[in-house]
């Protein structure tokens, strides 16, 4: 039975992006100070650290989560995906990031990772949501910038071309 | 010109989007930090009001990894007290030195190898507070008979100040009609999604700071910093990260903390970094003020509004931290509003409580005048028997009034008031939801209209907040004034612009509409401007009104960059001049090329013509050297307080006018906006998407003002939301997409023409709403945030009284827990009251005590584990009991302190004999708890101290052989 | 806000989970999902000295049908649980409900049984538990036993749950075709914890009605088959039996007539559906 003393750091691996990574952490360790300081990987933000903002929104195993509420040990061996795997290639943005951009859908920019992550997931099981749906989806995020007007529009938007050429996606 | 504003009033995409829409953004906590880098943590008091008797932190210090543990005597030996703002005997330490006057206030800055090990070693540390009396609402605060926050004011007034503007009182006494509303208007902040942060690097060879903050200024702060840690300003370098994750002003209040963690680098001699998290955040950063307002009106028989008469005290916090009492004073020069008023007599006061400081937020002062103001519109409207929309349209000042000198001394720039109004009615359908509302009551539905117009002050006037200061003060201290602005364009050796300003964005996207002004005026592209805004006070150029507040930036900052770029074209034309053979005034520079006019063929492209003063320095003259020009700009309107108070606190006033449609539900009393309608003159516009997200955003944070969002504090001063699960955001779920109008009327006073636009909605809609609301429900009286419960008191009506007789209630107001209960025990009362009195047995009937130390007969001590569920934590307990009546009755008071929070409370135990040679235990207590389980759990919390209350006494019993714990467990189950 | 230090242990199998739970009883704390308990390790609310991980688990992932009765396994997710067949159609209270526990993103990695432990008297997974008569598997190395959601909820966040057992799963009796359900919850904002929530279980010969928000655990209440102001007599007398606690979101008279008309409405909408 593997058990993770406290007092030691303990080596974590799962895919990130679609590449193997490892790093170590005491069993303490929040999933977000790992993978912001432990991987580099700092698009995924910490707004509230008790799982209601969802600014660390990161997809776990193919579903929106919060890393804050996840302990980077409980991801041993998991699939995770974060912001930073969004784009198609290096300065190119994909249909929902171009659609944020377009829409104005995002101002200061700290919440938008953990939006993007939830609707990007979202949008692939759900390819025809109502506004509706999608203002109950994204109850689960706080954004205290732009009202989320223009986000609900980028997400509207997005849906759309996302119908219209499927294999951009 | 052949290309005037090409790129200006366009909706282009963002400069800044690519990168944070791929998770490249960098905010602070991104940038690495220089290895070595210590994390701090600090303690925070638990208490509204203590005096700290002692500080425990040895174990603290010696925990492993642990570099320092800085109290507010370390603290105060390494810097000085931050400036007050006003004249009054009192400091402001950014650490509690020996009081703590909120629940949050810094105690002490652990710096340590993490974050986490620095928490660790927090919980180490062992505070003696003794407990004060608090003082938590700004009226009673006024009462000197009430405890006294600052000693060296004797009460809690810290300023007062009377004005009186043209002849309110002869007004007043010969007016038809005066009508007045009483307003409490509550707390509230903008919450940004990032919170703060600092690095802090202090160098001993050169006695100077380097610091990485947030911080979004006013750099006036930098000043009061600076003497803060008692170095000249060259000596305190503040930098600013590229991104800011949003701040409404509320990042203003990361400046104690840029000093607190500056000493604690200098007392590790190592750099320090500490980041603020959500719960630091909520209990201490900075709050919007609370205000109390009494505002009369002296109005004609038609509705005409004569004279207005402001009573107004402000409730600070525990400190008064710079600038305020600023949140006073910003409103002064338009405390008329949109109207034209010309009597007014003002009467501010400024208070101090137990609560957190307030500071800048997203409004500053606007929404608490406007909620008074507008509200009495309605209220006159209401008991003239007038149609409200009249009411308004009869007291907006008239078209072709301005610019308009207000009574209190401010210069409305431009607009056209009742066009914008009367085309938000026409436009925004108002004559259809006026039908849609008597349809829905002629249906029995709670349906209510409300009206707001607001002017929007904008690019303040750093003298505004003397006007707290008497004229004599104010001669005294020498003058202030104006609202520098700077922007800095550059040329490089390639040709290429470059922007730089000391504008301290968070997310409003000034770097895309710098680049937009400044390719307008260079015949460029925008993205052939690169726009630096993060900032170096070492390096960049600066002044006290720098930063990003008061909605300054599309008018002055932006004003600034087209100056600036202004003076770099003149320049430029002259060497494109002689190089084309024609005049200057004929060079006209146009897709990427300077020109002769009329003969685009005798051309020179603008890289090679921008590289010229580099490269070839000698062909140019040297007064014509293009290399960087920079800006310094400061409008002359903006002048000091007159000697009769009269002060024009801000450039640019924009005007609005909203109004909505509400519809509360019958059952759960919750406000649904059905239609909101926001009309806005706010001059020209650079960019209408950015314009339409700053209203959006604004409106989504009146929003949350106005129903759900509220820094709520206990009788006793405890903090009760310390938590996103009850300090209530709105999210998509709550904001309906208001319908945004525009009319365009350009300041005369600014470069662009432009004004600001991001704060309006948060002054106009919290009382657009509330007066929607009123009107549904009828009612005169009415205050925020309107929640459920608030507008049940008015919807439901009385409660249908029980058909059975029901016990006392048992939870009582705010945090005070009342409660009674009876439990069985099997022994005869002299039996029981020997173990009541007896150190073993409480120590076997208190829950999770650990041991009883008996001070004397009646004084015992015994430290307890006590929770429910998972939530446990250590604690101390002091118990006296006194009106022993042996063996009937005592009285138990106790105090309970510990990581998790404090308690006190006292209950009375009654022993009756009963027939079977037991006894009966009846116990009625009141308790009190706070702390950080207050803050944060503090839904769950009265059932929790009802549970160890009762755990208490079923111990008891059981231990003189009461019935099985099943059995009492049931018993005791309705009674604490 | 960071965790204080713990072990963690990654259990193999039940028995290594109650082996742990045997050695360390009180210190230590099952983590399932984690949605409740990460944030108060982050707050530094609880303490446990460990926490046995039983994730990993696949004898706890199961969402079993079998005969009149639904069995959901303490690894399963409440959005699992929401997307299954079998739980639309054997308990349709509970797929009522979910939608209303946190948010889609908590509900990706939250259990069910995680919140049957957790006890949190607005929750309503543990209202739905109690007001279907449901029970909760408990198990330890010493024996298992099954305890009616009546008797598991004893006061806020307080559970029948001996310090070494671990909840295996909770069981649901199936929906019996002569019966109807109905949910209704009021929160401040969508998401939010319940200031009132009712759920209503009606046949033609009663009516089954509990509560969440008010007392300090979900309380239930059975009715005959009761109509006009009658009903509203039994409904009245159970929101004074309450004992509806303050707090800053809602006043105690207020939460009363929540129970009154939101409950009356809960009993007709699950009446309609019988209809």
């Amino acid at each position: 039975m593997p058990r993770l003393s406290a007092e030691r750091r303990h080596r974590v691996r799962f895919t990130l992006n679609g590449s193997a990574v490892e790093a170590e952490a005491e069993p303490r360790m929040l999933l977000t100070d790992f993978l912001r300081h432990e991987l580099g990987m700092t698009g995924t933000h910490v707004g509230c650290e008790h799982g209601v903002c969802g600014a660390c929104t990161i997809e776990i195993n193919g579903v929106p989560a919060r890393a804050c509420l996840t302990l980077a040990v409980q991801a041993d061996g998991a699939t995770i995906r974060t912001v930073e795997a969004l784009a198609p290639e290096p300065g190119r943005l994909s249909i929902l990031q171009e659609a944020f951009r377009r829409h104005h859908a995002l101002q200061c920019g700290f919440c938008t990772a953990g939006i993007l992550m939830s609707l990007d997931n979202y949008l692939r099981q759900r390819p025809n949501p109502t506004e509706e749906n999608l203002r109950v989806f994204l109850g689960g995020h706080l954004c205290r910038c732009t009202g989320y007007v223009p986000i609900l529009a980028a997400a509207m938007d997005a849906a759309k071309r996302l119908r219209e050429v499927p294999a951009n996606a | 010109m052949s290309t005037p504003a090409m790129w200006c009033g366009q909706s282009v995409e963002r400069v800044e989007d690519a990168a944070l829409l791929t998770g490249r953004g960098r905010f602070i906590d991104d940038l690495g930090v220089k290895p070595g880098t210590l994390h701090a943590a600090i303690l925070r008091s638990p208490h509204a009001h203590a005096r700290v008797k002692a500080i425990r932190a040895d174990p603290a210090r010696q925990a492993p990894g642990v570099a320092a543990v800085l109290t507010g005597e370390d603290v105060t030996k390494l810097c000085a007290s931050l400036v007050v703002g006003v004249k009054a005997p009192i400091e402001c330490w950014p650490i509690a030195t020996d009081r703590v006057r909120y629940v949050g206030e810094p105690v002490a800055v652990v710096v340590a190898a993490s974050r986490y090990v620095a928490e660790d070693a927090v919980d180490l540390i062992e505070v003696d507070y003794e407990a004060l009396p608090a003082v938590v609402d700004p009226l009673a605060a006024l009462d000197t008979a009430q405890p006294v926050l600052h000693e060296g004011l004797r009460g809690n007034l810290a300023s007062e100040r009377s004005f009186c503007y043209g002849d309110p009182e002869g007004t007043f006494a010969h007016a038809a009609h005066r009508v007045s509303v009483t307003i409490r208007y509550p707390r509230n902040s903008c919450t940004p999604m990032e919170t703060y942060g600092v690095v802090a690097e202090y160098d001993v060879g050169e006695d100077a700071y380097d610091v990485l903050a947030n911080f979004m200024g006013p750099f006036s702060l930098h000043a009061v910093m600076a003497r803060a840690l008692k170095v000249p300003g060259g000596r305190f370098r503040l930098r600013t990260p590229p991104d800011s994750g949003g701040s409404f002003g509320v990042k203003q209040g990361v400046f104690p903390y840029i000093v607190l963690m500056g000493v604690a680098s200098r007392a590790t001699g190592r750099p320090v970094k500490w980041v603020e998290d959500r719960l630091e955040h909520l209990a201490a950063s900075v709050s919007a003020t609370n205000r109390v307002t009494v505002l009369d009106a002296a109005v004609d028989a038609d509705g005409r509004v004569r004279a207005l008469a402001w009573d107004q005290v402000e409730d600070v916090g525990a400190h008064i931290r710079a600038p305020e009492p600023a949140t006073l004073y910003r409103m002064h020069g338009n405390l008329t509003g949109a109207y034209d008023i010309r009597h007014v007599s003002v009467r501010n006061r400024v208070v101090l409580t137990n609560k957190a400081p307030t500071g800048l937020n997203r409004g500053f002062g606007g929404p608490q005048v406007y909620y008074a103001l507008e509200r009495l519109m309605q209220r006159i409207a209401i008991e003239l028997g007038l149609d409200p929309v009249e009411v308004i349209r009869r007291n907006l000042i008239p078209s072709g009034a301005f610019p308009y000198k207000t009574a209190t001394g401010a210069t409305l720039d431009s607009g056209d008031y009742a066009k914008a109004f009367e085309n938000a009615l026409a436009d925004g359908g108002f004559a259809a939801l006026r039908e849609k509302q008597k349809e829905a009551r002629a249906q029995g539905r709670v349906y209510g209209i409300g009206l707001t117009a607001a002017v929007e002050p904008s690019v303040s006037n750093m003298g505004y907040i003397t006007t707290v200061l008497t004229p004599e003060e104010r001669r005294k201290a020498g003058p202030k004034n104006g609202a520098q602005a700077t922007a800095t364009v550059a040329l490089d050796p390639l040709g290429g612009v470059s922007v730089h300003v000391a504008s301290v964005p968070q997310g409003q996207g000034h770097r895309t509409v710098l680049a937009q002004i400044v390719a307008d005026a260079l015949g460029l592209k925008p993205a052939d401007i690169r726009v630096i805004t993060e900032m170096d006070t070492a390096r960049d150029a600066w002044s006290i009104a720098s930063g990003n507040y008061s909605s300054r930036f599309a008018a002055a900052t932006g004003g600034a960059a087209h100056l600036a770029a202004g003076k770099i074209k003149a320049k430029l034309a002259r060497i494109a001049g002689a190089q084309l053979n024609v005049a200057a005034n004929e060079v006209e520079f146009a897709d990427g090329k300077a020109r002769a006019r009329g003969n685009p063929d005798n051309a020179v492209a603008f890289s090679r013509l921008a590289a010229a003063s580099h490269w070839s320095p000698g062909l140019v003259p040297v007064e014509n050297q293009a290399l960087r020009e920079t800006v310094f700009w400061t409008p002359p309107e903006l002048t000091p307080p007159s000697a009769n108070d009269e002060i024009n606190s801000s450039l640019c006033h924009a005007f609005i006018f909203d109004f909505c449609g509400v519809e509360i539900d019958r059952t759960t009393c919750a406000v649904r906006i059905d239609k909101y309608v926001t009309m806005h003159d706010c001059g020209r516009i650079l960019h209408p998407g950015m314009v339409a997200g700053q209203i959006t955003g604004g409106f989504a944070h009146a929003l949350g003002a106005a129903l759900y969002e509220e820094y709520a504090y206990g009788p006793d001063g405890s903090f009760l939301t310390g938590t996103f699960a009850d300090y209530l955001v709105p999210t998509a779920m709550e904001v309906p997409n208001p319908v945004i109008l525009h009319l365009e009327t350009p300041s005369p006073f600014t470069p662009l023409g432009t004004k600001g636009v991001g704060e309006g909605n948060c002054m106009s809609t919290p009382v657009c709403i509330a007066n929607a609301v009123a009107d549904a429900l009828g009612v005169a009286e009415i205050n925020l945030p309107l929640s459920p419960a608030k507008i049940a008191a008015h919807l439901h009506g009385a409660e249908r009284t029980p058909r059975k007789p029901q016990a006392k209630p048992v939870a009582g107001k705010g945090r005070t827990l009342h409660g009674s209960g009876q439990a069985q025990a099997a022994a005869p009362p002299q039996a029981v009251w020997a173990m009541l009195l007896d150190p073993k047995t409480l120590a076997a009937i208190i829950p999770g005590c650990h041991g009883v130390e008996r001070l004397s007969d009646t004084h015992f001590r015994a430290e307890v584990t006590l929770g429910v569920g998972p939530v446990t934590g250590r604690y101390k307990a002091d118990i006296v009991l006194s009106d022993l009546t042996a063996p009937k009755a005592v009285t138990l008071t106790g105090v309970v302190t510990g990581a998790l929070g404090n308690g006190g409370g006292t209950g009375r135990i009654t022993l009756a004999a009963t027939d079977d040679g037991g006894t009966t235990l009846a116990y009625e207590y009141d308790a009190e708890v706070g702390g950080k389980v207050a803050a944060i759990g503090g839904r769950l919390l009265d059932g929790a101290a009802r549970i160890v209350i009762r755990q208490f006494f079923a111990a008891l019993a059981r231990h003189t052989g009461g019935k099985k714990p099943g059995y009492l467990a049931r018993l005791f189950g309705r009674g604490a | 806000m960071k965790p204080p230090n713990f072990d963690y242990i990654r259990a193999e199998s039940v028995a290594e989970a109650h082996a742990a739970l045997a050695e360390y009883g009180g210190e230590a704390r099952v983590i399932a999902g984690g949605q409740t308990l990460v944030p108060m390790l982050s707050m530094r609310l609880a303490r446990p000295k460990v926490l046995i991980d039983i994730m990993h688990l696949a004898e706890l992932k199961d969402i079993a049908a079998k005969g009149d009765a639904l069995r959901i396994g303490a690894g399963v997710r409440q959005a699992e649980a929401l997307a299954s067949r079998d739980v639309a159609e054997k308990a349709p209270l509970l797929a009522a409900a979910l939608p209303w526990v946190g948010h889609a993103q908590t509900r990706n990695r939250g259990t069910l049984c995680g919140s049957v432990a957790h006890a949190d008297p607005s929750a309503e997974i543990p209202l739905v538990l109690l007001a279907l008569g449901g029970s909760v598997a408990l198990s330890s190395h010493r024996k298992r036993r099954s305890v009616s959601a009546a008797d598991f909820f004893t006061g806020m966040m307080s559970t029948a749950r001996a310090d070494d057992e671990m909840i295996e799963a909770i069981v649901l009796p199936a929906k019996r075709p002569d019966t109807s359900t109905a949910f209704q919850e009021f929160g401040r904002r969508h998401g939010d914890f319940a200031i009132v929530a009712c759920a209503a279980v009606v046949s033609p010969d009663g009516i089954t009605f509990a509560v969440g928000g008010v007392a300090d655990k979900p309380e239930r209440r059975d009715f005959p088959a009761l109509d006009g102001s009658p009903l509203d007599d039994a409904i009245d007398a159970f929101a004074w039996e309450l004992d509806a606690r303050e707090d800053l979101h809602a006043t105690a008279p207020y939460r009363r007539e929540l129970v009154r008309r939101m409950g009356r409405a809960t009993i007709e909408e699950a009446r309609r559906c019988l209809a």
